[in-house]
């Protein structure tokens, strides 16, 4: 029985990290706290290094990867805020850095509780972004992070809800030592740090490529940037031969960037993202007693966003019920822009509906979902058209 | 993509002068060295070389007298404000033919 702290802990020690740098923030503390005991006990060769705050811990991390060590980093909310420029810094410097993220809520107000709006508001930096619904995904995220973060030269984000995964025991097979070894081969980094043949890492660039002192006409900062954003378009097949590399291994299935509960025939989808993806098919149960045809889409993988698999998962459905536990403030839900924007092209592509819910670690309970399809539905067969604007469920 | 592939996916290059490019032609000012006030120019003999120390360019050469690379110098000053025989001026580049 693991909570997904110790879940995420336990991986990266599997992972044989070599560097761990982190500052603590509830819910993320403890994570931490079982590491740095790791290293204590022996029971983890790395070097855990202290650090005054999150912004220093990535910098660190950053450093780590550069000279070739396996890194590790955790943070949460405003501590992932702290170190902002530092997740686009490793983006744009290709570094196979894992962070996992304990979802919670950002102030102000303050709130130390669960929804996503932390790693959401990360999207555009450039990192790999996976949210695991469960304490074993968790584990199985982190140990397969390392694999694709190290094969692509991209940072990646497991993301996990606050509390509700982190501070939750659930049963969690952990995988051997051995076949953990046998998983993941050492990291070779693209970067070397050589006193003998000294280079300089993301010196300045111009607006246009420039010729550097051999001659050399080399990249300029668009053509890194495309680059960056060339690598995250393709990763999604290294994710997807990695989750089947892991099967193989660990018996447990993870090539596809996105879980699907009987959306072949459904008629209505239910998209969530993380623990709600659990709660959803409990929703989806209930509705099917009734006769309506609902699947759930969990989304896995946020970043790159499988926008094809998307349109090919609920694409001929009739309604799309996004549930954000985030919202793009002055538009929607960053899910439900994401859902709209992967079925642009689909003729007659279904209504998507986007509820806003769970803020602050308010419980979002399956008998809302299922209310909140059911009057969809109904405004649907009214004609009642849409606000334009997301619906908020906040009841207590 | 419109460079040829130097082979990098991050930013990198090796140490190398004129990495930045012909740093010289962003001066709107140079550094004039009085040989007549400069310390080790008057002496015949290496020695201060302050205008060296604090360069952050890197272009001046420990030479007696000491010598500017207008190639790269940026004309930022710090060598005249930190020369303590004043024998630097900063002056308009405007008044040197090209």
């Amino acid at each position: 029985m693991l909570d997904g702290n110790a879940a995420a802990a336990e991986a990266a020690k599997l992972c044989r990290v070599q560097v761990i740098a982190a500052y603590p923030i509830t819910p993320q503390s403890p994570v931490t706290e079982i590491l740095s005991e790791f290293v204590e006990k022996g029971d983890l060769n790395a070097e855990y290094v202290t650090v005054e705050s999150e912004h220093s811990a990535l910098a660190v991390c950053c450093s780590a990867s550069m000279v070739g060590a396996r890194t590790f980093t955790a943070s949460s909310s405003h501590g992932l805020a702290y170190m902002h420029e530092m997740l686009h810094w490793v983006a744009g410097t290709r570094l196979p850095v894992v962070l996992a993220c304990v979802n919670r809520a950002i102030g102000a107000p303050w709130n130390v509780l669960n929804d996503q709006q932390d790693s959401i508001s990360q999207r555009d930096t450039g990192w790999i972004q996976i949210y695991a619904r469960n304490n074993q995904e968790i584990l199985d995220s982190v140990v397969q992070a390392y694999k694709i973060a190290e094969m692509v030269y991209l940072p990646v984000m497991v993301c996990y809800d606050g509390y509700v995964l982190s501070h939750t025991e659930m049963p969690v097979d952990t995988p051997s030592q051995a076949v953990v070894d046998r998983f993941l081969p050492p990291y070779k980094p693209h970067t070397v740090l050589d006193p003998g043949n000294p280079k300089n890492y993301n010196l300045v660039t111009l607006a246009n490529p420039r010729v550097n002192a051999e001659g050399v006409l080399c990249h300029g900062y668009m053509e890194l940037r495309y680059l960056l954003q060339e690598a995250l378009q393709n990763s999604a097949q290294a994710i997807a031969s990695v989750g089947a590399e892991f099967r193989e291994l660990f018996g447990r299935d993870y090539t596809g960037l996105l879980w699907q509960d009987r959306l072949g025939e459904a008629e209505v989808a239910i998209v969530a993202m993380g623990s709600l993806a659990m709660e959803a098919r409990v929703a989806a149960d209930s509705l099917r007693r009734s006769g309506l045809k609902v699947g759930v889409l969990g989304l896995r993988v946020f970043r790159p966003f499988p926008k094809s698999e998307v349109a090919q998962a609920v694409g001929h459905c009739r309604l799309v019920m996004v549930f954000d536990r985030d919202i793009s403030y002055g538009s929607e839900g960053a899910i439900s822009l994401e859902i709209k924007s992967a079925l642009y092209r689909r003729r007659a592509a279904p209504v998507v509906r986007n509820f806003i819910v769970g803020l602050g670690g308010r419980d979002v309970k399956a008998r809302e979902m299922t209310e909140a399809v059911t009057k969809s539905l109904a405004s649907l067969k009214k004609g009642t058209p849409d606000s334009g604007h997301p619906e908020w469920i906040c009841e207590i | 993509m419109g460079t040829s592939d130097c082979g990098h996916i991050c930013g990198e290059s090796s140490p190398g002068v004129g990495e930045a490019g012909r740093t010289g032609e962003w001066r709107t000012s140079r550094p004039v060295v009085d040989n007549r006030k400069c310390t080790p120019a008057r002496k015949g003999v290496p020695m201060c070389f302050l205008c060296w120390l604090y360069c952050p360019e890197a272009v001046i050469a420990k030479t007696v007298p000491p010598r500017v690379d207008m190639e790269y110098c940026k004309g930022c000053g710090i060598c005249a404000e930190v020369c303590p025989s004043h024998a630097i001026d900063m002056v308009e580049e405007a008044g040197f033919v090209p």
